[in-house]
């Protein structure tokens, strides 16, 4: 399982990338590998601003539907659109072509509720 | 939770397993769109061998299977096999299942595992002839071999003649070396192939054949693609206990030229029309629908809900079932299919979705 030291994590199994003021977000390989066959992903709240926690979106397994939760309270200011046409690049590339989101976000202090590499790989039993 | 014969097996391969009825069940290997692939294609096994089987003997076998099922059972003849369904005294179904005539007096009723005790229950309930009824889920094992290639890949591994065995039809013979087997040309994808009967301590044996002999294991994820791919019901999805047969499309295998439980009233349901009717329908815009989302109409009205849905691997589009008033049924006409916030256009099809 792969579990870059370098990102931050959360319970959902969202991954959270920080550079300045933006996250980016996507979802870990563990969650990948649960869902299987990613066959959409749906993500229709750019420009919005939302609360930690919410849901920003859905993605899609040919079984299953999971909502994506946001990990930072902030605006969602870019939405990964090469996802439309070639959803599955979540399954194949998690961390990098496979990312979702980004975030412009508005409170740092949320920063301390992410998990770090060691913590996740704990939650997850890695 | 139950294990089959060939759980190990499953484990060994390195599957996904989830409980299903109850059985600890292979749920995908490498990933469903390429086992879905691998049976249009070419030719996968799966175990499905958490299906009931009950055999029903002697004398006034063939009088129970005339009362308890829809179809009409005089017409098998030894080595054929029949798809019907157990109607309830409600106007609701309690199983779909298939009977295969294995000899004179003797029929085998293949059944879904979540209906095992229930269905068991009911035909025994209805017994007043006396038929004998033997219970044989524990004791056998089913494999479904499916797909374009698996009469060409399967054919050294019987002295039977594989393309001969028509569809709907079986033969009791030799098969991987076990003796006695039934091989039968059904199954549930719509790829052609053939599932294999035997008894647990021969599925192993079955199974490694089968895959050494180029069948590529396959998870249920893809057995439902599959099957909805070509539209047949689900039980517990698209038809139950609430469900009118007639309602489903099942009208083709409810033989009113007998009686059988609740006949009068599914006649008279047929007489006097049908309220709703179970559709097949495409998304027109990006989506997938899901069992339990609302079908509305062009105003957001709820009109009916999917029962099945899926993105369809073959066709890369959301593809469902559901129930809507007859009104919407027709042929290319429009619905909406609403997931989540937004109710996505769709057109109602004839099946099946995939053709081929």
């Amino acid at each position: 399982m792969n579990i870059p030291s370098e990102l931050k994590y959360t319970k959902d199994h969202e991954w959270v990338k920080i550079e300045g003021d933006v996250a980016t977000v996507g979802i870990t390989d563990f969650a990948q590998s649960e869902l299987g066959d990613i066959v959409y992903v749906e993500v229709e709240t750019v420009d919005e601003t939302l609360n930690i926690e919410d849901v920003f979106g859905t993605v899609e397994a040919v079984k299953t539907v999971s909502d994506l939760f946001l990990p930072l309270s902030g605006e969602i200011i870019e939405f990964n659109e090469g996802l439309e046409d070639e959803p599955e690049v979540v399954n194949s590339d998690p961390y990098e072509g496979g990312w979702m989101i980004k975030i412009k976000f508005s409170n740092p202090e949320e920063l301390e509720t992410l998990l770090s590499d060691a913590d996740y790989k704990a939650l997850i039993g890695a | 939770m139950k294990n089959t014969a060939l759980t190990t097996t499953h484990e060994a391969l390195g599957a996904k397993m989830v409980p299903f009825a109850g059985y600890n069940m292979p749920v995908q290997y490498d990933g469903v769109n390429i086992e879905h692939e691998t049976v249009r294609q070419a030719v996968g096994v799966f175990d499905v061998s958490h299906m009931g089987e009950f055999l029903i003997e002697g004398p006034n076998a063939l009088a129970l299977i005339q009362k308890v099922s829809s179809n009409d059972a005089t017409k098998l003849t030894i080595g054929k096999a029949q798809y019907s369904y157990l109607p309830n005294d409600n106007g609701g179904v309690v199983d779909d299942l298939i009977i295969y005539k294995i000899k004179e007096e003797t029929y085998l009723l293949v059944v879904n595992a979540s209906n095992i005790e229930k269905d068991w229950n009911w035909i025994t309930s209805k017994n007043d002839v006396g038929a004998i009824m033997r219970d044989l889920s524990e004791d056998y094992s089913l494999l479904a071999i499916q797909g374009p290639k698996a009469i060409e890949a399967m054919q050294p591994l019987t002295s039977h003649d594989l393309s001969a065995i028509k569809f709907y039809n079986f033969e009791v013979g030799d098969f991987a070396g076990i003796e006695n087997v039934i091989i039968s040309a059904t199954g549930y994808t719509g790829s052609g192939g053939f599932e294999i009967y035997c008894k647990n301590s021969e599925a192993k044996q079955i199974w490694d054949k089968v895959v050494e002999a180029g069948a590529k294991p396959i998870g249920l994820a893809a057995r439902d693609t599959l099957r909805l791919e070509m539209g047949y019901c689900l039980y517990g999805n698209d038809i139950d206990d609430t469900t009118s047969p007639l309602e489903a499309g099942l009208g083709w295998v409810t033989k009113f030229t007998k009686t059988f439980t609740n006949s009068e009233a599914l006649q008279a349901e047929k007489t006097n029309g049908l309220t709703n009717k179970l559709v097949a329908f495409t998304l027109d815009e990006r989506g997938i629908p899901r069992h339990g989302y609302d079908i509305v109409d062009a105003d957001g009205q709820k009109i009916g809900v999917v029962t099945s849905g899926t993105m369809s691997p073959s066709l890369g589009i959301g593809i469902g079932l559901g129930y809507v008033p007859k009104d919407f049924a027709a042929v290319d006409g429009k619905i909406h299919i609403q997931i989540r916030k937004k109710a996505i256009p769709a057109t109602v099809v004839k099946l099946p979705f995939y053709k081929g």
